[in-house]
């Protein structure tokens, strides 16, 4: 009994562990914690999650999936624009610092941290990208760094931050950016504007047009052509952005899933508890093989945008 | 998935964090690198020719070490040679001196023999002029006989 008087007493600490078992079901929790912090307009007449039915339309924030849906396509994602946005500043003011400190003389601290890091992403692009651009070396390092802390927000236990934001009155907060497809077509298809820029500025829109359309098959099959390679091009950005997306909203959910055991009674808890810890250990890999593949791939389809087939 | 306005807000920050890579963040740290990887180059060069130096420098003085060994041995053994001169000369020199004096003495042994006999003849014929008056009493005239005498002294 004395247990269960505590979280009066030192309410953050136990509620973090117990939290599961607050809601309804797990399925609530489940849902509660893939809810982003949508803020957007609500149209007039529509009926509330509280029942409430709205007179005129209202700029607010979403309270569940369904708000969310009705807002439509202007409405935004705060909490994953405040991380990721945290995130990327981070970054830069970090490698800022060290490129302003840069010496030439022997290298201490976070410099020499930088410049592991700056040699390791300068050899892979060195490696995969044959061509001159100056804009992919540091267009690869910010893909890797931004989508390696961004998927690093995953090893954050699951409740703790969203908790401390429900203490704050914020209803939602999902902390992991690239858990939101958003954040994950965001990045794939700024990189999908680069392959096509640099495509039509390479070969030319007709040199383009014919690697597209002019093979495999032979010219007169040119709509055959036309699809599969279209295709190709298309599954680019989608299957960039959707493995980034998958790999950490699986992971996501998964510790999730773990965290529910918290509310199961001591022995599920300290089962749990060994399995977050398995899982977070694992994660680690993930995250950065995730972060790795998506630069490397970034890398790639810009090296196949400027190579001439012909 | 609910796709809204945070894909086109991602994209804008992901194009102007590129930006500010590219524009602040990659050419210091690439020209630094850059530049230490030449840095180091060039010492490593430097280091390969001050070896080489060093090898020369140590050839070279070797070389001085035998020519001076060699030279000094030179000066040794002309130094013994004249040495070995100035005894010879110097030995000569007093077997002349000793040969000369020794002809000096002989000289004046001579001379002082030749004096004394003289001096004896002169006695031997001043008795025998002396022993001959005495036998013929006024018979002999010094003066008259002085060249009978003379014979005498010089027969004697």
């Amino acid at each position: 009994m004395g247990a269960r008087a505590a979280p009066i007493q030192n309410p953050l600490k136990l509620n973090l562990i117990t939290m599961a078992s607050e809601y309804a079901s797990s399925g609530e929790y489940i849902k509660h914690h893939l809810q982003n912090l949508t803020y957007g307009e609500l149209p007039a007449g529509y009926e509330r999650h509280d029942g409430e039915i709205l007179s005129q339309s209202l700029w607010t924030f979403a309270h569940g999936a369904e708000e969310a849906k009705a807002m439509g396509f202007w409405a935004i994602n705060v909490d994953s624009m405040l991380f990721s946005i945290g995130l990327g500043v981070l970054f830069l003011f970090f490698f800022r610092m060290a490129a302003k400190k840069a010496t030439t003389g022997v290298p201490a601290g976070l410099q020499n941290f930088v410049e592991w890091i700056i040699e390791f992403i300068d050899s892979s692009v060195r490696g995969s990208f044959s061509h001159k651009n100056a804009l992919v070396a540091p267009l690869a390092l910010t893909v890797f760094i931004w989508v390696f802390l961004m998927n690093a927000m995953d090893l954050i236990p699951v409740d703790w931050l969203p908790y401390a934001a429900s203490m704050a009155g914020v209803p939602y907060l999902k902390v992991v950016p690239s858990t939101d497809p958003n954040v994950t077509f965001g990045l794939s298809l700024s990189i999908f504007f680069l392959v096509l820029y640099y495509s039509v500025k390479m070969k030319g829109a007709g040199g383009f047009f014919s690697e597209l359309a002019f093979q495999p098959f032979p010219k007169f099959l040119f709509p055959v052509n036309l699809l599969l390679e279209g295709v190709g091009l298309i599954a680019k950005p989608i299957s960039l952005a959707l493995r980034l997306f998958g790999n950490m909203y699986a992971g996501e959910m998964i510790f999730i899933l773990i965290a529910l055991m918290f509310g199961g009674g001591w022995i599920l808890a300290l089962f749990g508890g060994a399995l977050q810890w398995a899982w977070a250990v694992f994660h680690i890999l993930i995250i950065t093989l995730q972060a790795f593949i998506f630069m490397t791939l970034t890398i790639v389809y810009l090296d196949m945008a400027h190579a001439e087939h012909h | 998935m609910n796709f809204n306005a945070t894909l086109i807000g991602q994209s804008i920050t992901f194009i102007f964090f590129v930006w500010f890579c590219m524009k602040f963040v990659w050419p210091p740290i690439m020209s630094a690198l850059e530049t230490r990887k030449k840095q180091i180059a060039d010492g490593l060069a430097a280091g390969d020719r001050g070896k080489h130096e060093l090898e020369l420098a140590a050839k070279k003085a070797a070389d001085s070490l035998r020519d001076a060994k060699a030279q000094a041995a030179e000066v040794i053994a002309q130094a013994e040679k004249r040495a070995a001169q100035i005894v010879e000369e110097a030995k000569t020199v007093a077997k002349e001196e000793g040969d000369r004096q020794l002809a000096a003495a002989q000289a004046n042994i001579g001379q002082e023999a030749n004096r004394a006999r003289e001096s004896l003849r002169e006695q031997v014929a001043a008795l025998a002029v002396a022993g001959a008056e005495k036998i013929l009493r006024r018979e002999v005239n010094a003066q008259t006989h002085a060249d009978l005498l003379g014979q005498l002294k010089a027969e004697l």
